[in-house]
């Protein structure tokens, strides 16, 4: 594993990415753009299914409309995130608000599949008025509080970062 | 004048008491990140109706005038945040050519939301995607100068 990191690190591109004046901080304005559209976005479809926004709206509709520029953003965050990594494979592999948020990203992505299996087969019963099942009801709490927490964490490794030499 | 009234700052008990708790400053970024994030989505997806790049079941009026709410209502949070962040480092930010583009960049975002506001109703349908356009490259220029503050000393 950290041979593939210190590889990764050591690419012609990383270390451009760590060694440049301004390639760091501008690929990370494309990550935060990218990201705060990932959890604003997803955030709109959590509280539909909260029952607490856009209730006179078809849920499969909003769904519809907002998930695929969530996933273009996100591939977006990915893409950007992987080349920030790069940079630094083997420090952030090393610290724990990474680690954190990379635990808490699956937990979001298993969240989704979840639900995207078993709830939402079911969306004809509860598409249309504001009553949502407790199954839905818990997929969005549990996507709000995970993005929420993802963003935390992703704050934090800025200042949590220790020089390995 | 300015150099005056960011020593008065950083030496109120607010400013200690942020810039001395470690966890503070990330909590507060944390915050108005998340506030950045109902902005920012709601803004973009409006702005993508007005282009018309993106269509749905409610006019592009209707879809405005549903969003602009979550614009509107995390800017107070967004400036009391950002108002905490400064006190701790005044001079890091006030003094920083990134926070200057920033604010004249959000007088400008400002405009321009409240504009479509208004009018995008009455508008042609250019005029609309011009709007949709400048709107787009003013909120992410917001969030570049914000991001850039970090790292252009002033």
């Amino acid at each position: 594993m950290f041979g593939i990191l210190q590889f990764l690190q050591n690419t012609g591109f990383a270390t451009a990415i760590r060694e440049g004046d301004t390639l760091f901080p501008w690929i990370e304005c494309v990550h935060v753009l990218a990201i705060s559209f990932v959890v604003g976005s997803i955030a709109a479809v959590d509280l539909r299914l909260l029952g607490l926004a856009s209730r006179d709206r078809r849920f499969s509709r909003l769904n519809a409309e907002i998930v695929p520029l969530t996933w273009a953003a996100f591939a977006v965050a990915l893409a950007s995130g992987f080349l920030l990594f790069s940079a630094k494979a083997v420090q952030y592999s090393a610290n724990l608000s990474f680690e954190l948020k990379m635990g808490l990203l699956l937990l979001a992505g298993l969240n989704m599949t979840i639900f995207q299996l078993l709830t939402f087969r079911g969306v004809s019963a509860w598409d249309i008025g504001p009553s949502t099942p407790p199954s839905a009801k818990l997929a969005g709490a549990l996507s709000l509080t995970l993005w929420i927490a993802i963003v935390a964490c992703g704050r934090t490794i800025g200042f949590t970062m220790t020089d390995l030499g | 004048m300015l150099d005056a009234f960011c020593r008065w700052l950083q030496a109120t008990q607010l400013s200690l008491i942020i810039s001395t708790h470690f966890w503070i400053i990330p909590a507060l970024q944390t915050v108005h990140i998340l506030a950045i994030a109902s902005v920012i989505s709601s803004v973009f997806m409006i702005d993508l109706r007005l282009i018309g790049l993106v269509r749905g079941e409610q006019s592009a009026d209707q879809f405005a005038a549903r969003l602009l709410p979550f614009v509107w209502w995390p800017l107070p949070i967004l400036a009391v945040t950002g108002a905490l962040l400064i006190s701790a480092e005044p001079a890091r930010s006030l003094e920083n050519p990134s926070f200057g583009i920033k604010m004249a960049l959000l007088l400008g975002a400002i405009t321009i939301t409240l504009l479509y506001q208004r009018r995008a109703a009455r508008l042609s349908r250019v005029a609309r995607a011009g709007l949709g356009i400048l709107s787009i490259l003013l909120w992410t220029g917001i969030v570049l100068a914000g991001r850039w503050i970090a790292y252009t000393q002033p």
